[in-house]
């Protein structure tokens, strides 16, 4: 008697798929719901960003790293401004420090906002999904009134800003931050703490600390795995050793250290950790002219440098070669969405179709910044 | 006097009487899937502070038709690899398979399509060709997705048809009848006649009745709620996982039929739930029409009744569906066949037990 032969399906997920995130196409080999192998497949929507950048001055570069994590854009421009200035050697007015962090951690707010509301839209809840864009609007609205644009900003300036801040800005700001605490509680309590949520997301994609080191993975999803990692405090830069926060890791609240709950749950705790730092950034604000150490030619001694900063997704790294000119001879970026979905393969061996979704979404990855 | 009736006594035939009569429930679910798909938006839209749509008609009521009208002018698409046979009968099958259901519910205490002895069986019979309307969907589209919807919708409905049917068997036991025509005038326009409160039974039983009742209420609820796909258990068409499972590949007027189908079905569960334990077309308490001796009045009444009670429960599922988020497959066969099933077997006895005693 002839045994009835099965085969592996190969279900082929984006790169059209609605919980991708972007343009992503994930081949995943299926034993019925279960997962044996998931192959990401990337670029997409890759830009040659790298490469146009050989061929432009530095100020021109700025508008070009707001499109890698184009849900970040603030804090690429903060990591980018960093490290140049950090090239010249320029100190710049505390006044700019100031609105560069108050800028930086609302920005990881909305990224944030975007990721757990994105998240609890893949795990099935709408509703959340709207309270947090909700939000976010109102962060993108001070941007807009800030700097004219609501995603790409081009304000972070190689030694200052583009522009100062609008006379309405801080108030309105302040009044943001309460009504977000409401926000947040609300959130926990409609999706956080919701059984059906914790039941799909506990225990499911967990990543253990030594697979999380070995991966190269940093930010939200390294803390998530139990480690006290932010480069806000381990490798300061700008004025961020001046403001008091803590630094959230995940504790296995609902299940294992490192699963997507805590992934999710790590986000939500930083969020307010940033309320935190603006309310305190915003009070201490010093008056001042932001313009003052802007360059009027930028143009680096010969050499390299590598800067990182810790973006909403994690260690977000310059890595530029000056040879002296007015253009960089080489740039690259350490785009942490790029590494952490190298993962991806790893956290979904044994798990089912719709675990993919919920471990994709808790990692958090921005296809801009994959593909770059 | 019943509508079928009023038909004969008009025409002195009784084909078109029959026609006719069957045809009723159309007038009624066609406007009540274009008021509920309205609904659905606004309170979707409330409840996630926004407004929903406000653009077609005064606050966008006239919404619904516009969808209607951009549907029937959409090119019906069959993809070239497709099944066609069953591509195209699976939307009328799955539309047959809930309007069905609709020949025994009864509308008010002169209208009900067919007066059936076998009315709660036969319930739990013609809602097997949603399932297969769903199959044939899902594997006519040669679509990995829409197969994947198909055959956990399949696996779903059918293991949470389980627990509805015992819940039912309860009833049945109490009621010692089948008939749901019979049941929802037993019931009474007294609220405490109503299955939920024991029913209609004398003595010390009824009392004993209410809880384990319900407890069947519950049950029942949760399992229809899984039987019309909907959140939490929308895992056939989770959107998130796998686009529209079953219906990926439709488009135009049949992708409306599974449209239709669906909100027709969400009627029909809570129709089912109401004139099962909530008295169906039966005023909670008595009837202006007795009242003013205005006899032609009761039948308005009792729809009124039937119609709020259904929207009520529909409403209560959109309720649920914007806020909680989706369990897994694994999950939901979990709760059906660890929970729901073995709490619905001792219901099931107790109440037996009840009624023996």
């Amino acid at each position: 008697m002839s045994v009835l032969k099965t085969e592996e399906m190969i279900l082929n997920m984006g790169p059209q798929h609605p919980s991708t995130h972007g343009v992503l196409r994930l081949e995943l080999e299926l034993d019925g719901e279960l997962i044996i192998d998931v192959k990401p497949h990337v670029g997409y929507l890759h830009r040659c960003f790298e490469k146009h950048c050989e061929a432009l001055t530095y100020p021109q570069i700025v508008p070009y790293v707001d499109r890698m994590d184009y849900l970040a854009a603030m804090y690429n421009e903060f990591g980018y401004a960093v490290t140049v200035e950090r090239m010249l050697g320029i100190q710049v007015p505390e006044r700019v420090e100031y609105i560069r962090v108050i800028m930086g951690e609302f920005q990881r707010i909305a990224s944030h906002l975007v990721a757990v509301g994105t998240y609890g839209l893949d795990i099935g809840a709408f509703t959340p999904f709207l309270y947090c864009f909700r939000d976010r609007e109102r962060i993108l609205s001070l941007f807009e009134m800030t700097c004219g644009a609501r995603l790409l900003y081009n304000y972070i300036w190689v030694g200052g800003l583009s522009h100062d801040l609008h006379p309405d800005f801080l108030r309105l700001a302040k009044e943001f931050l309460p009504d977000f605490k409401n926000t947040l509680s609300e959130l926990n309590n409609l999706l956080s703490y919701n059984k059906i949520f914790t039941e799909r997301t506990a225990n499911v994609g967990v990543l253990p600390l030594d697979t999380a080191i070995n991966y190269g993975v940093t930010g939200p999803n390294l803390r998530a795995s139990g480690l006290k990692w932010d480069l806000r405090k381990d490798d300061p830069y700008s004025i961020y050793d001046k403001f008091d926060f803590d630094i959230p890791v995940g504790q296995g609240w609902y299940g294992t250290v490192g699963d997507c709950w805590d992934r999710y749950y790590l986000r939500v705790l930083e969020m307010e950790q940033s309320v935190k730092i603006l309310e305190q950034a915003l009070v201490q604000i010093p008056d001042g002219n932001i313009s003052e150490a802007i360059p009027k030619r930028i143009k680096p001694p010969e050499g390299q440098i590598y800067t990182r900063v810790e973006n909403p997704r994690g260690e977000l790294g310059y890595f530029i070669v000056s040879k002296g000119g007015l253009q960089p001879h080489r740039v690259k970026v350490h785009a942490p969405s790029f590494i952490h979905l190298g993962l991806l393969g790893e956290l979904c061996k044994g798990h089912f179709v719709a675990d993919v979704i919920a471990i994709l979404g808790s990692i958090d990855i921005v296809l801009g910044e994959v593909d770059r | 006097m019943m509508i079928y009736d009023f038909f004969i006594s008009i025409f002195h035939n009784e084909l078109i009487a029959a026609f006719l009569n069957s045809i009723i429930p159309v007038a009624f679910i066609v406007p009540f899937a274009l008021f509920a798909v309205y609904l659905e938006r606004k309170v979707s839209a409330h409840m996630q502070d926004r407004l929903g749509p406000m653009r077609v008609g005064a606050h966008g009521w006239l919404q619904s038709f516009a969808d209607i009208l951009k549907l029937l002018q959409k090119e019906d698409i069959v993809a070239a690899k497709a099944d066609k046979k069953l591509f195209n009968i699976a939307p009328v099958l799955t539309f047959v398979g809930c309007y069905a259901v609709f020949a025994v519910i009864p509308f008010s205490s002169a209208y009900i399509g067919a007066n059936l002895d076998l009315g709660l069986l036969y319930i739990v019979a013609v809602s097997g060709f949603v399932v297969a309307g769903i199959l044939m969907a899902g594997w006519g589209s040669n679509n990995k997705y829409s197969l994947f919807g198909a055959v956990r919708s399949a696996a779903q409905i059918v293991s949470y048809e389980i627990p509805t049917t015992l819940v039912i068997i309860t009833i049945i036991i109490v009621t010692k009848s089948l008939n749901l025509y019979d049941l929802s005038v037993n019931q009474t326009s007294n609220m405490f006649n109503w299955m939920i409160f024991g029913g209609y039974v004398e003595g010390w039983h009824k009392i004993a009745l209410i809880p384990f009742m319900f407890i069947g209420f519950i049950i029942i609820y949760i399992s229809t709620l899984a039987e019309v796909n909907r959140t939490p258990f929308d895992i056939p068409e989770a959107e998130s996982e796998l686009v529209a499972g079953y219906h990926t590949e439709y488009s135009g007027m049949k992708f409306a039929m599974f449209f239709l189908a669906e909100y027709a079905n969400m009627f029909a569960v809570s129709a089912i739930v109401s004139a099962i334990f909530l008295g169906g077309f039966q005023s909670p308490f008595g009837y202006l029409g007795s009242t003013l001796n205005l006899p032609w009045l009761i039948p308005i009444e009792q729809f009124f009744w039937f119609a709020s009670k259904g929207i009520f429960f529909v409403f209560v599922q959109m309720w649920l569906r914007w806020t909680l988020p989706r369990l897994r497959v694994d999950q939901l066969m979990a709760m059906c066949w660890k929970y729901l099933i073995p709490i619905a077997v001792v219901n099931l006895l107790i109440v037996a037990l009840i009624m023996v005693l």
